[in-house]
């Protein structure tokens, strides 16, 4: 095959190169870490106690401010895992691997939150737990799919053969993504459509759209954050004997 | 705050339990996973030093 010869920037291939990633990670760690903290406490704190409650349906309401964060996430997580395995595969970056690895399980997890606190939220304002709504059943395929790419990328123990298995079923399972987004105007639904756009003006008054705003943004440092975590650990479980970590400070012991 | 007492930021007019269980569910299982994370990087540190160890001698 031939070689790609696209012109990439620089810091392109700097992420590329593990020692690189491992310690411009580990500067941003902290920082993502605050942020994530300060954001989702000052968002849920202002969600809970100080936002007005909704004219229909009550305070019930409130539970958007933890579910909406999710079911973005979710969708934005599956979509990030699909472009680091694209990454992976064409650039034979093994970092992109990596990345798409730490985002399986954060994606899941916010995908259960998206449809547990759906359901809650569905009992006192629908009157159901669970509808067979496009909008629900097509979150929930979404969370099969996490659960076939953790176990595939888990059941092949050859590290670069598992990413680039993880990678293409990521990139399939994305047609998923907008039947989820458009699936409230495809089909006949229960469930409301967006309330939250980047391109538009938000329908909600602003102290009501601005704790979502918080979370939201808090929602998707965590992600990077976890991210860096999990990819920085599985660079030090690779690169073993590698000299640059033989001297560095978090392995030699000067703290 | 919206509500008159932390009473009735509890109850929520009777939306109370659908509400703070979301948050709850939303808090732990995001620090699960932290928490998750941060132990799995303790252990590959763990790991590397021990590497770093053995090639030592």
């Amino acid at each position: 095959m031939a070689q790609f010869s696209w012109h990439m920037p620089r810091w392109f291939h700097q992420m590329g190169s593990p020692k690189w990633f491992y310690n411009f990670g580990g500067l941003l760690q902290p920082w993502f870490a605050l942020a994530a903290v300060a954001l989702l406490t000052c968002g849920m704190v202002w969600g809970l106690a100080f936002a007005p409650a909704d004219y229909q349906q009550g305070n019930s309401f409130r539970i958007m401010y933890v579910h909406v964060p999710s079911a973005i996430l979710s969708q934005s997580i599956f979509l990030s895992m699909a472009i680091a395995g694209a990454i992976g595969l064409i650039w034979k970056m093994k970092i992109a691997f990596m990345v798409a690895r730490s985002c399986i399980a954060i994606g899941a997890t916010f995908t259960l939150i998206a449809l547990v606190t759906g359901a809650i939220w569905g009992k006192p304002t629908w009157g159901a737990y669970w509808v067979w709504d496009a909008r629900l059943t097509s979150t929930l395929v979404l969370l099969f799919l996490y659960a076939g790419v953790m176990a595939l990328n888990q059941a092949i123990s050859e590290r670069q053969i598992a990413g680039k298995a993880t990678a293409i079923l990521a990139i399939v399972g994305t047609v998923n993504i907008p039947i989820i987004k458009y699936s409230v105007e495809w089909w006949n639904t229960l469930h409301q459509s967006s309330s939250f756009s980047l391109t538009e003006k938000p329908s909600m008054p602003a102290e009501m759209y601005l704790p979502l705003l918080l979370t939201v943004l808090g929602s998707y440092f965590l992600f990077g954050l976890v991210v860096l975590i999990r990819t920085r650990s599985q660079i030090l479980q690779t690169q073993n004997g590698a000299s640059w970590l033989l001297q560095h400070k978090d392995i030699s012991g000067a703290k | 705050m919206y509500f008159e007492s932390v009473g009735e930021l509890w109850r929520m007019a009777g939306h109370g339990p659908y509400v703070w269980s979301c948050y709850g569910l939303f808090m732990v299982l995001l620090a699960v996973n932290v928490l998750h994370a941060r132990s799995e990087r303790l252990s590959a540190l763990k790991q590397a030093k021990a590497f770093i160890r053995r090639n030592r001698n």
